[in-house]
């Protein structure tokens, strides 16, 4: 009799890459995935459905170290929020296309990672997340003091939006929408290409097995060091096209509490799936929105519960549950068109 | 860097080599020589030291005192992935493999852990497929080649030791420390396996923990016996075999033997 490697191995939660590489069925995911990210403006409020697409590149940034590498981050508002705070001012101060702007936050995001990195990499599990906390912490805390800068408790107000002087785009949250778009999406294909790459075999090893990694000669310290730069970069990205969209920038978004939302986010979705940053972002914007919209104000106990619900019920999250029964039926057919070798 | 002596070369060289566990001495003063290009076994009964030495040896734990010497280099206290670069593979006595990854994958990664091809983050991982003369090649040795696209979850105890030793060996060591390459194996895979370490320590060193006395008196040059962290006795094969504190040593160990 065989056992089944989907549902014996993941000690991490994250379900074995190798079973089930199907080609056809990425390749109508992201059909469906892009004409869902095109389309979706025309069925919920352009701001709002910004915001989706710019929390799912962070939830998937996120997941980078958390589900590839086995990292959890609860310092990401870090660089989330300083990536919008960068981009606001190079906005507002220089008049430049809002893209270079985000390019602009997302850089200061990733160079702000290097020390940070260098710092928390040498810590794992629980020291992991505490030591990025309290970085982030200190961050928060330059925003709050330097409110010469930043505005403080006010938040960044007036952040325009150039492009190019495109009127439509510049006025027209709809057309601005399709205008960063695209950046977002590239961020999301990085974040593909990375997990997908030799770099990316290597993450895997390290969260599945660190010693074993340092005895083939990993520098693993190094490896999170660069995973955790390339993370923070797509976090500013993400931020940066925020700031954009909201003409604004509060405080909050470099609060813990938006720490904890996106690794609310990846873990609701399913870590180690990418698509589940996405279906998290998704379900999560939706949920805050419909609540706000409706006059509610405990949006963090809703949220919570049905976290603690989603954990509870589906150990791997919602999509990763998915995924997993699709392997493990997967697995099954293979096991009964032809004998298993062992 | 051949600093050339009078005597034979020297692979590994430990002076007064010392762990101590809170209070508990698990290697104790322990002056290790083995000698380039030999088969060296390190035998003793359980909890002897030997796994404490293979992690003291390759980084993996950090000496109370003493210093160890690789290839006349001081190593003394230097992180695993830098005396895996200097030549020095190990495989793991507790089978340590990666769960989500075919045994295909896991030689890729090992061919790969020397170069600094991991780094890049911007390519395809087909990239990792490149050398698949090589990677198949080493999973015949092992005879895992059918197996190579199953998840190591799937394979059996003795398939997944033969699977570190295939890594070991896609590290293409200068010296190789295998802690109990055999245990938990049948007849004929130890066998294999006796072979398969024969030829593959022609032209390296080998430093070799087993139980098994038919594996170390069939591979080994020369024999350590370790006892409560301390050397026992040291020696070619046969002599080792009929010394008398040896023996003693062992007696409540018959069943290993
Ligand atoms: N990390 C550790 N912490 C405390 N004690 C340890 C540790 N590792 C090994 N020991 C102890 O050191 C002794 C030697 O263990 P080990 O080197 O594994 O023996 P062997 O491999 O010869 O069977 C044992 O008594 C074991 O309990
Ligand atoms: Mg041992």
């Amino acid at each position: 009799m065989t056992q089944s490697a989907v549902t014996e191995a993941p000690v991490t939660g994250v379900d074995p890459p190798a079973v089930g590489r199907d080609l056809r069925r990425r390749w109508i995911l992201l059909a469906v995935g892009l004409t869902a990210a095109l389309v979706l403006p025309w069925f919920i409020y352009p701001p709002v459905a910004m915001d989706i697409v710019a929390m799912a590149l962070f939830a998937i940034a996120l997941d980078i170290l958390l589900g590839y590498t086995g990292l959890l981050s609860f310092g990401h508002a870090a660089f989330w929020g300083s990536s919008a705070y960068v981009t606001g001012l190079i906005a507002t101060h220089y008049g430049v296309p809002f893209p270079v702007a985000v390019i602009g936050g997302a850089v200061f995001a990733m160079i702000l990672a290097v020390p940070l990195g260098y710092l928390s990499v040498r810590r794992s599990g629980i020291y992991f997340a505490m030591v990025t906390l309290a970085f982030a912490q200190m961050v928060y805390f330059i925003g709050y003091q330097w409110s010469d800068l930043t505005g403080g408790e006010n938040g960044l107000q007036g952040v325009p939006r150039s492009f190019f002087g495109i009127d439509l785009v510049e006025t027209d949250s709809f057309y601005f929408y399709y205008a960063a778009l695209p950046i977002l999406l590239l961020g999301m294909w990085a974040a593909w290409r990375i997990v997908h790459s030799p770099f990316g075999r290597v993450l895997m090893s390290i969260r599945d097995n660190t010693p074993r990694a340092r005895a083939l000669g990993y520098e693993v310290e190094k490896y999170k060091l660069i995973a955790f730069v390339l993370s923070a970069g797509l976090t500013g990205l993400a931020g940066g096209v925020f700031a954009i969209n909201h003409g604004f920038v509060a405080l909050t978004e470099l609060h813990w509490s938006t720490s904890g939302e996106v690794v609310l986010m990846a873990v609701l979705g399913g870590i180690g799936t990418l698509w589940g940053g996405v279906l998290g972002a998704f379900l999560a914007v939706m949920l805050a929105d419909y609540l706000a919209s409706s006059g509610f104000h405990g949006i963090d106990l809703v949220t919570g519960t049905v976290f603690i619900l989603v954990v509870l019920l589906f150990r791997r999250g919602l999509w990763g549950t998915v995924r997993h029964r699709w392997l493990v039926r997967q697995q099954r057919r293979t096991a009964a068109a032809g004998p298993a070798e062992r | 860097m051949l600093a050339v002596t009078a005597d034979a070369r020297v692979a590994v060289r430990t002076r007064a080599l010392t762990k101590v566990f809170r209070g508990f001495r698990a290697v104790d003063a322990v002056d290790l020589e083995v000698r380039e290009g030999s088969v060296h076994a390190l035998v003793g009964p359980n909890g002897a030291g030997k796994t404490t030495l293979f992690n003291l040896l390759t980084g993996f734990l950090t000496p109370t005192s003493g210093t160890i010497l690789v290839f006349d280099e001081d190593v003394t206290g230097q992180p695993p992935e830098r005396v895996a670069r200097r030549g020095v593979a190990r495989s793991f006595q507790i089978t340590s493999l990666f769960e989500t990854l075919t045994s295909r994958e896991h030689v890729e990664l090992a061919l790969q852990g020397l170069t600094s091809q991991g780094f890049r983050f911007w390519r395809s991982e087909k990239l990792l497929g490149r050398d698949r003369a090589r990677v198949e090649d080493l999973l015949e040795q092992v005879g895992l080649l059918r197996l190579a696209d199953k998840p190591v979850g799937l394979l059996a105890y003795g398939q997944k030791r033969a699977l570190e030793l295939s890594l070991v060996l896609a590290l293409e060591p200068r010296l190789m420390l295998l802690d109990e390459p055999t245990a938990g194996m049948g007849i004929e895979d130890v066998d294999r396996t006796i072979e398969l370490i024969r030829r593959i320590a022609a032209g390296r060193t080998v430093v070799l923990v087993d139980h098994n006395m038919r594996v170390v008196g069939s591979l080994a040059d020369r024999v350590t016996v370790l006892q409560q962290g301390r050397i026992l006795a040291e020696g070619p094969y046969d002599e080792v075999r009929n010394d008398e504190r040896v023996i003693t040593a062992y007696l409540g160990e018959a069943d290993h033997a």
